[in-house]
């Protein structure tokens, strides 16, 4: 009976209908416009410029970890645009519905934009971007030729991609969630979230989800088995020992992740109980388990750049690390931490003062490591001769800034403050402290400094500058107000106000917003501009910035294998070493290399779980089991591919090599 | 000179700061007063570290600047004990005086914990009795229930100066938070679940309550008003709401749980007494179970199989799993009242909740006005 009062599914296209695309938005049509246009004049560009073969066989298929690594950076830049887009108009919102005005945004579009952009800025701007340049930079700094996995580490690239174009199909195909960035239960389930805005988080969510893992499980194998000779655990680079944790942190976590997703997914598939109020489901099990997998994230993406940072620190400081077993012991320390302090999350869930001191007690002891590696850093200036390129300006930003947040952090891990903080914005200005200040920082820190080694010319500093002070400035600008606004009792995902007194401060931040956009702006003219003037911009030595590690002992880009000859290692700072000892690179003895083949199967395998994430979303049955049998059958043809090495000739060793030569000796006259 | 122009470079932020309300600052309740103590203690010891680290950090990068050879350079120095041991102890004293006030504080002002004081130096009166409150967050508006008098409002709390507040906190739908930020913190309302908070308003007024976690649609306006009145005004307002006309059944609780938003004030005379208890027990509608008969018959072996068959399908046209069965709720076999008592009311205040931290005082009544000091003067815990 109760059957026939649901709506009939359609059994080709499922719930899915004219009535989900959402012409009814101006604001939405105008985007999909613009999209349309863009992507129609980049596929006839492609198409004009007969662009499609190249880019499947040097890019696409590619298993070259730097090429690999350089698409996910492009991935992460892109989609920051969109999560950029998301903040920008909740700044817009929260500046104009004051006084009785509701502002231009009204609940059903307002909820999905705030957790939209939560979910786009973590899932789909750091992780790559983070992802990106520890898959670029770590088999250069460990002497190694590619990832452990060459393959999967192109399927995972993939796999994060097809969760990115899940996302974006949310936005012009049905809604997205309207649940907050980590979809707590009830609010998510079947009862309360009925349409497909949940379902698009929880499939972009899994599909991105095994990118991320199988991306941690390759980096992680590489780094264990596959360094230099002579480089033993504690003469790895700092980088490369951070990215280590990381990777730990990611195996161990992101299966948590992924079963708490399962859980949910039950519920709203098949009508489990895990989460739901009734027949004894638990939402505040939920709340445990995804933040169970939330903390360690936040260390996943923070600890990559406590890498950067000691890199950048003491190449341009013109020194080796202060203390840097002791950077190694707290980077490890952290990472153990960071599973024991996710309760911090929800102090205010009632778990009693005990259990509530413990977390705020543990959380605050991760402050400890992290203040000594802030010293580190410090010391590392001090009798330093230190060069104010934008690596090192980005740095010293992020330890001024990165100290405020820290100390909020530490504020809000005691309980009783919690509780009149938590959910507040002044929660917000701080994580945004921590994670704009930190990863992002960290991130424009890495690409200005190794951009010149993946591309061979270096950025333009002018614009450089510019694109600096404005996203730092903007930040201040932006955050400063929220702190206030927190200690006004303001907590967050508001659409409106009543109290007009609140105005001034989030147009204050709206003005905070405009700045960063001038900055993130300035960036990609720093892109453009660089591109332009690449013949001045221009590095021959494949070491400009005077390094200190492996990375920049290779020409600038480093040849598709990396080292002719897999060095040798004796200290610490490699590279500087092999310099001090007037290292002569070796001109003859080269041989013929053995690499891993190109293949086009992780693509293929990502557009099919794009396409089994669509079906599951909009319940076209069909489609979701044709595409899994085509997984399945896929991945089972897939292992029958016996080629998947092939010998780079020696001739080609022997040109390359001869290129670099010649290069060098440009230089040296 | 230049400090001069850089102080009044500040004054403008420091007017423009103290012109708006810094309600997490400056509260009207003892609690949240003794909560505000604790963020700014913990504020200046950190800035104890954080000063110096970022005046450091900018003195350095001067200094040792690239173009300025005079400064030393020590390419090879990357190794000192001593520094080590400072910058390793440095933190852990820090976070070690932290960590003690947190361990106090976290249990001095647990949520649960009943008031043993309406004020700095001033105890509860013997004859005090504490005001119990019920509070439901509803799809998108606040029902106060007062169990003592057997009123109920919505989206206003209406309470009398200086008296102790006792409120049993849940949620109809999802999870919303109880936020009245001049009383004493947050704590989650979540469905199926209780959550207790105590607190006082130490100064009459009128303030706003909302929900502080993302609960829907209309959640921007799920926002409530919190009245503190003298004792006669109390009684008066109390007197009124008798008077309504609307009382809160269980029908027209179905009905008022319906979603719904920016809810005026509305006032409900006889409330039924297990209302709040069916609410958290899921068992409003009729014929439900509550689950606190589940948990009680769970606890003795279950039903077996015939368990299974207790269930009975639900009309109406919610939403439900594609793949799941239809909505089903279990049926109620006995329905055992829950008996109400006023033991809160009845029992010494202080005495109910032991404080559980090894080694910790009980409480004594304040002298100073501060916890911070209560905490450090130890003759005061004896």
């Amino acid at each position: 009976m109760m059957q026939a009062e649901l709506p009939v599914l359609d059994p080709i296209f499922g719930r899915l209908s004219l009535a989900a695309l959402p012409l009814h938005e101006p604001i939405l049509v105008a985007t999909f416009v613009a999209v349309a246009i863009g992507g129609i004049a980049l596929l006839a560009g492609v198409t004009r410029y007969q662009l499609w073969g190249y880019l499947w066989r040097e890019w696409i298929t590619t298993i070259d970890h730097k090429r690999i690594g350089i698409m996910y950076m492009i991935l992460g830049i892109i989609m920051l645009l969109r999560g950029f887009a998301d903040a920008v108009m909740m700044r817009l919102q929260q500046m104009m519905a004051f006084g009785g005005s509701e502002g231009y945004l009204n609940a059903h579009h307002y909820d999905q934009i705030f957790t939209a952009h939560g979910v786009i800025m973590i899932f789909f701007v750091a992780m790559p971007l983070v992802t990106g340049l520890m898959n670029y930079i770590v088999p250069l700094q460990i002497g190694a030729r590619d990832v452990a996995f060459p393959f999967l580490n192109n399927f995972s690239f993939w796999m994060t991609t097809a969760g990115a174009i899940l996302v974006m199909f949310s936005l012009f195909v049905g809604e997205f969630a309207r649940t907050g960035w980590l979809a707590y239960p009830p609010l998510s389930g079947i009862q309360y979230s009925p349409d497909v805005g949940v379902d698009y988080y929880i499939w972009a969510l899994q599909i991105a989800g095994v990118g991320t893992l199988l991306s941690g499980v390759n980096l992680l194998a590489t780094i264990i088995k596959m360094r230099a000779p002579g480089m033993t655990l504690m003469k790895m680079p700092v980088f490369t020992w951070t990215s280590l944790c990381t990777n730990v942190l990611i195996v161990a976590a992101f299966p948590v992740l992924t079963a708490v997703l399962v859980l949910l997914s039950l519920d709203r598939y098949v009508g489990t109980n895990f989460f739901t109020n009734d027949f004894g489901g638990n939402p505040m099990m939920y709340v445990n388990l995804i933040w169970i997998w939330g903390h360690p994230e936040v260390y996943i993406l923070i600890l990559p750049l406590f890498g950067v940072y000691s890199e950048v620190t003491s190449t341009f400081c013109g020194k080796k690390l202060f203390g840097y077993s002791s950077m190694v012991y707290a980077t490890v320390v952290i990472t153990i931490l960071s599973y024991i302090v996710w309760l911090h999350h929800f102090f205010t869930m009632g778990s009693g003062a005990s259990v509530n001191s413990f977390f705020g007690i543990t959380t605050m002891i991760i402050s400890i490591p992290t203040g000594a590696k802030i010293f580190n850093w410090l010391f590392t200036m001090y009798r330093g001769r230190i060069r104010f390129e934008l690596p090192m300006m980005w740095t010293v930003a992020f330890m001024l800034t990165f100290v405020i947040g820290g100390m909020t952090g530490v504020l809000l891990a005691v309980p009783p403050a919690d509780f009149v903080l938590h959910n507040s914005l002044f929660l917000i200005a701080h994580f945004h402290n921590v994670i704009i200040g930190g990863v992002l920082f960290g991130l424009f820190a890495g690409i200005n400094y190794w951009f010149p080694k993946a591309f061979g010319f270096k950025l333009d500093r002018f614009w450089g500058l510019v694109s600096f002070w404005f996203w730092v400035i903007g930040f201040w600008v932006a955050f400063t107000p929220l702190y206030v606004l927190g200690l006004m009792g303001v907590t967050r995902r508001l659409r409106y106000f009543e109290d007009p007194s609140l105005q001034i401060w989030f147009q204050i931040a709206a003005v905070g917003a405009g700045l960063i956009a001038i900055g993130i702006g300035a960036m990609l003219i720093q892109f453009y501009v660089s591109i332009r003037k690449r013949n001045e911009l221009r590095d021959t030595t494949g070491d400009p910035w005077d390094g200190r590690t492996l990375e920049w002992s290779t020409s600038s880009p480093p040849p598709a294998y990396n080292f002719a000859f897999t060095p040798i290692i004796h200290d610490g700072d490699a590279w500087w070493d092999m310099k001090q000892r007037g290292y002569q690179r070796p001109l003859s003895g080269f041989r013929a290399i053995l690499m891993p083949a190109n293949t086009g199967a992780g693509f293929v395998l990502a557009a099919l779980s794009t396409a089994f994430g669509f079906a599951m979303v909009w319940y076209m049955w069909w489609l979701a089991i044709a595409s899994f049998i085509g997984i399945v059958g896929f991945t089972i043809y897939h292992t029958f591919n016996y080629k998947r090495e092939f010998h780079l000739p020696l001739e080609y060793v022997v040109h390359a090599e001869e290129e670099r030569s010649r290069q060098l000796a440009t230089v040296r006259s | 000179m230049k400090l001069r122009l850089r102080s009044l470079a500040v004054l403008p932020l420091c007017a423009a700061l103290s012109a708006c309300d810094m309600v997490v600052l400056n509260p009207a309740g003892d609690v949240a007063a003794q909560q505000r103590d604790l963020l700014v203690t913990s504020t200046w010891l950190m800035l104890l570290i954080i000063v110096p680290v970022m005046a450091l950090t900018v003195i350095f990068a001067w200094r040792y600047r690239h173009n300025n050879r005079e400064a030393r350079y020590e390419p090879d120095w990357h190794h000192s004990m001593r520094l080590e041991l400072v910058i390793w102890s440095m933190p852990l004293l820090i976070i070690i005086c932290l960590g003690a006030l947190t361990w106090l504080g976290s249990h001095l002002l647990d949520p649960y914990r009943p008031l043993d004081r309406i004020a700095p130096g001033k105890e509860i009166p013997e004859d005090t009795r504490t005001l119990q409150i019920e509070v439901v967050a509803l799809d998108w508006k606040w029902l106060f229930i007062y169990p003592q008098y057997g009123v109920a409002t919505v989206n206003e709390m209406t309470v009398p100066v200086n008296q102790p507040l006792s409120l049993r906190i849940t949620a109809s739908s999802v999870m919303n938070t109880f936020y009245a930020p001049h009383l004493a913190g947050m704590i989650y309302a979540m469905p199926s679940m209780e959550t207790r908070l105590h607190g006082v308003l130490n100064s009459p007024g009128e303030s706003e309550g909302f929900s502080a976690n993302y609960s829907g649609a209309g959640f921007s306006g799920m926002k409530f008003k919190m009245r503190s009145v003298s004792d006669n005004e109390f009684q008066r307002w109390v007197g009124m709401t008798r008077a309504a006309q609307q009382s809160l059944t269980r029908d027209a609780y179905l009905q008022l749980a319906k979603p719904s938003e920016r809810e005026p004030v509305r006032y409900f005379s006889a409330v039924d007494r297990q209302l709040f208890d069916a609410i958290v027990g899921m068992c409003v509608e009729p014929g439900k179970m509550c689950t606190h008969d589940m948990m009680a018959i769970d606890e003795r072996g279950g039903l077996g199989m015939a368990g299974i068959y207790n269930v009975a399908r639900r009309s109406g046209d919610q939403p439900r799993a594609v793949f799941g069965a239809d909505h089903s709720h279990v049926i109620g076999i006995c329905a055992a009242p829950v008996v109400r008592t006023f033991e809160d009311d009845l029992l010494p205040q202080v005495d109910r909740s032991p404080l559980r931290g090894a080694g910790l005082p009980r409480p004594a009544p304040s002298r100073s006005g501060s916890l911070l000091a209560d905490a450090v003067d130890s003759s005061s815990a004896r």
